[in-house]
């Protein structure tokens, strides 16, 4: 008998809060990147939760979905770092108030 | 604790967990971004643990393969290439009210998912929507090949089309301006991009094709 799934949901809520906090107060868009992948780990982790409990292969199919969109949006985020790079010297929250009109 | 599972069920999610967690605060930690690349490399390869503690190891593969093996390599990529691995200071918070504002978010954050997870009424029992995750004779990798080769074909042909589209973005958000782009962007201060000599045969057509893309772009980072 495995551990209930109450367990796993509970961690991640927990990583899910994490990665949170650490989108809102981090300045490092790099890092702000990697708090957004902490969160969608966490729901992938509710995902398979969720497929082992009600015996769905559903869940992880999607958590498939989840892992592709995620790889598109680091490259296109990671392009939009790089090209704001060109223009500044750092790459914290702040300075992208170039892009105010 | 954990009354109704093994020792080795629990000692795994314990482990498991301990690595998530650790991996976690490390990356909202700590003060060099490699190191908050490797420490999301721990969180990561503790969700896979978790992935293969719950039968889903085709998953964990996957997480291991495609998390650790091409996205925080792509992080560690840019990190070199941008120059950005120094230290940052962390006690420096130009918004006063926002690290208050952040935990007091994440707090009621935490607590409205910890009330949904004991007072939400969760279906289980239901009828499978899809087909069995356990039990296969093929394991798990049959169920999810036929999971996403039949109910969940068109969304995974539209992924493909997804990936495309990211792929032909990044090129065009990440290229370099050429020569070719008039001159207020030029007077923007990008040395690379003054080169006045006339276009050599190879890059015309190359740069003609990027050029109305390239012209947004500038306009986005101006």
């Amino acid at each position: 008998m495995s551990v209930p799934g109450g367990w796993y949901l509970a961690l991640a809520a927990i990583l899910f809060s994490v990665g949170a906090v650490g989108l809102l107060v981090r300045r490092n868009v790099l890092v702000m990147f990697m708090c957004i992948e902490l969160m969608l780990n966490a729901a992938n982790l509710t995902l398979v939760t969720f497929s082992r409990m009600l015996d769905d292969i559903g869940g992880q199919a999607l958590v498939f979905f989840v892992l592709v969109v995620a790889a598109a949006e680091v490259v296109v985020g990671l392009g939009l770092v790089v090209a704001i790079f060109r223009r500044r010297e750092n790459a914290t929250a702040d300075d992208l108030h170039i892009l105010k009109g | 604790m954990l009354a109704s599972a093994t020792a080795v069920d629990s000692a795994v999610f314990v482990f498991g967990a301990m690595i998530i967690l650790g991996g976690a605060f490390g990356v909202v930690l700590s003060r060099n971004p490699v190191h908050a690349a490797l420490m999301l490399v721990a969180t990561l390869f503790g969700v896979a643990v978790l992935f293969i503690e719950q039968q889903a190891n085709f998953l964990a593969a996957v997480q291991v393969i495609v998390y650790a093996g091409a996205i925080v390599v792509l992080f560690l990529f840019v990190i070199m290439f941008l120059g950005v691995d120094r230290l940052e200071n962390l006690a420096e918070e130009p918004l006063p009210a926002q690290r208050p504002l952040a935990a007091a978010m994440a707090v009621l954050g935490l607590a409205g998912l910890v009330a949904l997870g004991v007072e939400g009424r969760w279906s289980v029992g239901a009828h499978q929507v899809v087909g069995a995750a356990r039990g296969q004779s093929g394991g798990d990798v049959e169920a999810l090949g036929r999971a996403v080769f039949t109910t969940y074909l068109f969304p995974f042909e539209a992924t493909a089309a997804l990936l495309v589209i990211a792929v032909v973005g990044a090129v065009v958000l990440a290229r370099r301006p050429s020569g070719r782009m008039p001159g207020p962007s030029e007077a923007g201060g990008e040395p690379a991009g003054a080169q006045p000599s006339p276009l050599p045969v190879g890059e015309g057509e190359d740069s003609s094709s990027g050029g109305p893309g390239e012209l947004e772009v500038e306009e986005v980072a101006r």
